[in-house]
């Protein structure tokens, strides 16, 4: 990263923060409050709320499942900080409830962590303009739900956004908000009423940004293709031994194959 | 209550961390250091979105049952086309999720 870029970013944005006379006295202040000034970071931060919405009660859960299993408000804590993966923490500590071996539960949480080795792949070409310290900060934020989003919005080029800040705006409000919710279920313990189905926000958020994704016949089919081999390997996963998280791999890899090869018969 | 030793939790906690870390920096850090993604690659990645998507989406719709008609009058499958339909009409992800659950809300009304 280099300092030009820093200074550039956001320059023009007025402040009227009472944050900001604290910190404009030192440079380094200055450049962090312009950069959570910047118009593209406050998109990302505005784009989560949405998601957020679904997140909220999946954090509870988490947080409530976690004081079950015995864990301490630390453990818990450092997990939705350091792992930052709801799926896998939740399946972590149900397996935790039922004391399975710690092999095991390593073995699933990478597996189901294993998907976003397409989210690495997927959003790599939009940081390649990075230097590495900043590829490095970026992928600690790579969950479902930024990355959807992200690729959803660079895909509008028209917005030109700043990627790397659009992102982070996402990122960083996704993370506390995922860290000090975990925190409240787990002292308060109490959730959101269950009828309500606030997590079903998540799936929708997904689908609004697949259906524009799908421009193209290719497309369908990859799309069309991966739906259906998943909703067959979500029954595998619950009535055979195949490991959750496999059934997203299985799926999506699938579809990825079908799209590539849909393309190929139509001749592009 | 749980039979770990707290040494062992923690040990995997970490290892859980480092590996997911890992795994997300993977190909953002390759990608960079080659500074262009291979073509070939990139007709792969192009699909990557919509089949991962798809993926997370349908199986939060539809649960496969002997029954079709169970399986159609599903409330999340109806919202789900709703939302669906609000998407590609209006292309806005607020908008998406508020018609989806206020859908499924009615649904849930209507159809128990």
């Amino acid at each position: 990263m280099t300092g030009n870029e820093t200074a550039s970013a956001g320059q023009d944005e007025p402040a009227d923060s009472d944050a900001r006379t604290a910190l404009e006295q030192n440079p380094q202040g200055q450049q962090l409050l312009s950069r959570l000034l910047h118009v593209d970071f406050r998109a990302g931060a505005r784009d989560s709320i949405g998601i957020l919405l679904g997140l909220i009660p999946f954090a509870l859960v988490f947080g409530i499942a976690a004081d079950g299993a015995g864990l301490s408000i630390l453990q818990t804590v450092a997990m939705s900080a350091g792992i930052f993966a709801g799926t896998a923490q939740l399946v972590m500590v149900e397996l935790m409830a039922t004391n399975a071996g710690l092999a095991i539960i390593v073995l699933t949480g990478l597996v189901i962590n294993l998907r976003m080795l397409m989210y690495s792949a997927s959003i790599a070409p939009h940081f390649t303009e990075y230097g590495k310290r900043t590829r490095a900060y970026l992928a600690y934020f790579l969950t479902d739900h930024v990355y959807a989003v992200s690729i959803g919005e660079y895909a509008n080029e028209s917005r030109d956004r700043d990627k790397r800040l659009y992102y982070l705006g996402l990122g960083v409000s996704i993370w506390l908000v995922w860290v000090i919710t975990t925190v409240i279920g787990y002292v308060l313990g109490a959730g959101i009423p269950a009828s309500l189905n606030l997590q079903f926000a998540i799936p929708l958020v997904f689908l609004a940004i697949l259906v524009p994704a799908i421009d193209a016949y290719p497309q369908l089919v990859a799309a069309l293709t991966s739906a259906l081999v998943a909703i067959a390997a979500a029954l595998a996963v619950s009535q055979t031994g195949l490991p959750e998280g496999a059934d997203l791999l299985i799926a999506a890899g699938v579809g990825i194959g079908a799209g590539v090869a849909a393309e190929e018969v139509m001749g592009r | 209550m749980n039979g770990y030793s707290m040494l062992s939790i923690w040990a995997v906690i970490v290892a859980i961390a480092v590996a997911t870390y890992l795994i997300r920096l993977s190909f953002i850090h390759l990608f960079g250091r080659v500074n262009q993604v291979p073509t070939r690659v990139k007709r792969f990645l192009k699909f990557v979105p919509a089949a991962v998507l798809a993926a997370l989406v349908a199986p939060q719709l539809v649960t496969p049952s002997a029954a079709v008609t169970e399986m159609v009058l599903d409330e999340r499958l109806l919202a789900g086309a709703v939302a669906a339909g609000v998407a590609w009409w209006r292309g806005d992800i607020l908008l998406t999720i508020i018609s989806g659950m206020v859908a499924l809300w009615t649904f849930q009304f209507l159809l128990f």
